[in-house]
């Protein structure tokens, strides 16, 4: 059984020293070593952006693709391949700004995937323009007198839109971070998961230490029931989004590829795909 | 005895007039007439005037006619907006409970049938279309057992008293209609037909099948005029193979979902009009860099922007071709026949993944949605080729990545799909080197640039363009591509008569453009006219673009929104021939 050094590759990534994306995809690794994958049965399907290279970074099938459609090229992989575990990848402005659409309907979709949001709440790539997961008055070099748009809280609109698997948590935790990807993947459905990934270099507020003195990992709140969706949405609010950990989890829907009608066990990718002359007779024959 | 006659029923959108125009249509194919629908409708559901045309003939066609035998009009706007085609000698058959009058100056036979009071006295109005096509039926004096077995077909799941039903309308309204004329018409008594077996399609349904046949087994897509019907026939028949439809949150969804899937080794497509795939152009970019197989149907309909949705256009050309940002190598295919439709799509799957390019297969409204004969497909054309992928890796002990962009001889190298061991690689629209990582270094550059667009001088297609008519040197060269194809050969048949010696060349290889194919031709024929539907000529420039020769090439354009009659490209290529060089613009004249 491969071990999460097997994950790796020999690529230096090109992300700033410090940078919060180092510890997802070390995460990343150990998860998928953890629930016991060989590289050749993960992939990994990011967007573009700092984060969008992560792709690179690990020992696996990797397909980095175009801005804010990573989501449905892993998806297209999936459903492909369904023996494949697939994991798409990107940041805030990938899965939030350009891509948003995409995720809406990936949630409700329920393909089983998991997609780790890389959040920094800036674009970072393009030298520091504002996301739309930065905070209302946040100078960055498009909005210079501050942020007048509404933060945007995509773990509510999650919810909204049905996701069977949301999960919050920060770069600096390794080892939640490293557990509620492996819960992510073993989950049938789609998984979210928003890691507070700090960007050193264009966000000088959002930083390392301000996570740590507001965010509340839910272990710690008693009686917390991720399996309640509406005690879900209500920590939310309540917290502003600032928690981590697993926040809501439905164990009871059934994946997209075992609801929908006709679709094997087998992969797709692995079945015969000729017709036989009967079978196309009997479709010509309807034409006649 | 005549050999061909033209059939149209009119009425508001929604009430029956598909239904009519199908049961009819159906029936006629059984008795094996070569048939060829067309369309007017509209972007609505309800209301608004919409009518079905069918040519029907002993012989093969494939285009519309000028004119018009019979209307079956189910309210007035009907007959007011078509009677302008009818020939001398016409018959209008109209619901009497309008009403119905003919405009002044139509010399037409009305016949006013209480087709709504029938159907109504059989207990619904939606009967209508079974009393108006039993009308029509009878005028033609065919045999009613053939239909009345259509009938049964349609409605046989809905239960015997049903069908029995709607048989009893067909027979009233043949009673009714005969009745009023005297017996069927003898002027309209067509000859038998050959009696042999024929399919009665779409273009679009031929693409799906198509598609199905090529091992096809997933399709994204996002509904549109006038494509939506490729995908609807999948829902339909992708689970029993195992396979799906995803309908997707939008256009570039579908395409790089199916990027997603042909990557991970599953023959995906998807189908979209303009609009669609204007928002698509990125991600055929990403397929393109990325050397990854996928198949694209664009049906074109009038453009720009939302345009002239329900209506015929060839106006994406130079979009298919050009449109993506940067240089990618591309296949752009352009059927001209429901034949072709079946058979270029299972082609394109094959393209796709022998040259690891995308292929556009571009039809156009009238191809796609204009219901025709089709002669029985074969079996054992159908070949699924996948191309070059590779199954046993051996171990690279070095743990150095899979060069799936190994630079080769052919420009093509071998894929590993997703969960092939010792097949790891990395796929990025980013510039990249032999194992797919990204590569800012100008000698790598110029390899992979080479590599991809050097493909483009390898691929090969067997029959990029279609002659008709061969002359030596013909006094005319007429040149089209998709559903044009039969008006042209209609119009081509009457100049000849007159002893003008016309050649037709319809372009099925849009891109790579076959100019040592083209050429020849050109050089050969003393006039040359491109029609296309599109109002700038784009085929044309695309031409003179690769092949020169700008003095000899008239355009003859038309973008009203309606196909070309074959009386309009008679006469305008009578018009060059005596004119001279010079862009005849149909649709001004028109207007």
């Amino acid at each position: 059984m491969a071990t999460f050094k097997e994950f790796r590759n020999n690529v230096k990534p090109n992300w700033c020293p410090g940078c919060g994306d180092f510890s997802v995809q070390a995460a990343i690794q150990r998860a998928a070593a953890n629930v016991g994958l060989e590289p050749e049965q993960l992939a990994v399907i990011s967007g573009i952006g700092c984060s969008g290279r992560i792709s690179g970074y690990i020992n696996a099938y990797g397909l980095h693709g175009i801005h804010g459609r990573a989501l449905p090229i892993a998806q297209g992989v999936k459903l492909a391949n369904r023996d494949l575990t697939v994991v798409a990848s990107g940041g805030d402005g990938d899965g939030f700004a350009i891509g948003m659409g995409h995720t809406v309907h990936a949630i409700r979709r329920n393909i089983n995937m998991t997609y780790i949001v890389m959040d920094n709440q800036i674009y970072g790539l393009t030298k520091g323009q504002t996301s739309p997961r930065s905070s209302e008055g946040f100078k960055t070099k498009s909005t210079p007198e501050g942020a007048i748009e509404t933060t945007l809280s995509p773990l509510e609109i999650a919810l909204s839109a049905g996701a069977t698997f949301v999960a919050q948590s920060f770069s600096s935790d390794l080892k939640q971070l490293t557990s509620l990807i492996e819960q992510g993947i073993q989950h049938e459905g789609f998984s979210l998961i928003n890691v507070f990934s700090p960007c050193v270099t264009f966000n000088k507020v959002n930083t390392y230490d301000w996570f740590k003195e507001n965010i509340v990992n839910l272990e710690t709140v008693p009686d917390y029931d991720p399996s309640n969706r509406v005690m879900a949405m209500t920590k939310l609010m309540e917290t502003n989004s600032m928690i981590t950990g697993l926040i809501y989890q439905n164990k009871t829907k059934k994946s997209y590829e075992n609801l929908v009608s006709g679709f094997r066990e087998e992969p797709l990718v692995s079945q015969n795909l000729s017709l036989t002359e009967s079978e196309f007779d009997k479709l010509v024959a309807e034409f006649r | 005895m005549i050999n061909q006659l033209s059939w149209k029923i009119g009425g508001q959108q929604g009430e029956g007039v598909e239904s009519t125009d199908r049961i009819f249509s159906t029936a006629l194919n059984r008795l094996g007439y070569y048939l060829y629908g067309y369309r007017h409708f509209s972007s609505r559901i309800k209301g608004g005037h919409t009518n079905n045309k069918i040519r029907i003939s002993t012989t093969p066609i494939r285009a519309i006619s000028d004119d018009l035998d019979i209307l079956v009009a189910f309210d007035q706007e009907s007959i007011d907006f078509n009677a302008h085609e009818l020939r001398e000698g016409g018959v209008v058959v109209a619901d009497a409970k309008f009403n119905p009058t003919i405009p002044e100056g139509t010399k037409a036979t009305l016949f006013a049938v209480p087709i709504t009071a029938i159907a109504e006295e059989l207990g619904t109005s939606l009967m209508k279309n079974m009393v108006a096509s039993g009308a029509s039926w009878a005028l033609l004096g065919l045999p009613l057992e053939v239909f009345n077995k259509a009938v049964e077909e349609e409605f046989g799941r809905k239960g015997p008293a049903i069908v029995e039903k709607n048989i009893e309308a067909v027979r009233r309204g043949a009673e009714y209609v005969l009745e009023l004329a005297g017996g069927p018409l003898e002027e309209f008594k067509l000859e038998p037909a050959d009696g042999k077996q024929k399919l009665f399609m779409i273009g679009n349904d031929a693409i799906a099948l198509g598609a199905l046949a090529a091992g096809c087994r997933i399709m994204s897509a996002y509904p549109i005029t006038p494509a939506s019907e490729i995908m609807e026939y999948l829902i339909k028949k992708l689970p029993k193979f195992g396979g799906t439809v995803v309908q997707t949150e939008d256009e570039i969804a579908a395409i790089t979902m199916a990027i997603g899937s042909n990557y991970a080794g599953v023959r995906t497509m998807t189908a979209s009009a303009g609009p669609g795939l204007s928002l698509m152009m990125e991600a055929i970019g990403l397929a393109g860099m990325t050397e990854t197989p996928v198949v694209i149907v664009d049906t074109q309909r009038g453009g720009p922007s939302t345009g002239l949705p329900t209506k015929q256009e060839q106006s994406d050309i130079h979009a298919l071709i050009y449109g993506t940002h940067g240089e990618i190598p591309k296949i752009v295919l352009s059927p001209s026949s429901i034949e072709e439709c079946f058979y270029d799509t299972v082609q394109a799957f094959n393209l796709a993944e022998k040259y690891q390019v995308p292929v556009i297969l571009a039809t156009d409204l009238q191809l796609s949605l204009g219901k025709q004969s089709c002669e029985e497909l074969d079996y054992n054309k159908i070949v699924i080729d996948r191309g070059n992928i590779a199954t046993e890796i051996p171990d690279r002990e070095d743990g150095s990545l899979f060069k799936r962009y190994e630079l080769t001889e052919s420009g093509v190298s071998s894929r590993a799909l997703p969960g092939t061991k010792n097949g790891i690689h990395h796929v990025t629209g980013v510039e990249h080197d032999e194992t797919g990582r990204p590569s800012e270094s100008p000698v790598n550059r110029i390899h992979m640039m080479d590599k991809r667009l050097g493909k483009m001088d390898k691929i090969e297609v067997e029959n990029p363009i279609h002659i008709q008519g061969s002359h030596e040197e013909p006094d005319l060269l007429i040149i089209g591509m998709g559903s044009t194809g039969g008006t042209i050969d209609q119009a081509r048949v009457h100049l000849e008569a007159e002893g003008i010696k016309t050649s037709h060349m319809t372009v099925r290889l849009l891109h790579p453009f076959p100019v040592q194919e083209v050429l020849p031709h050109l050089q050969k024929a003393k006039n040359v006219v491109v029609l296309e539907n599109n109002a700038t000529g784009q085929l044309a420039s695309l031409i003179k673009l690769n092949v020169g020769l700008h003095e000899k090439i008239n355009s003859v354009l038309k973008y009203d929104g309606n196909p070309f009659l074959p009386s309009e490209v008679y006469s305008e290529s009578k018009k060059v021939l005596s004119d001279g060089p010079s862009a005849q613009k149909l649709s001004e004249e028109l207007v």
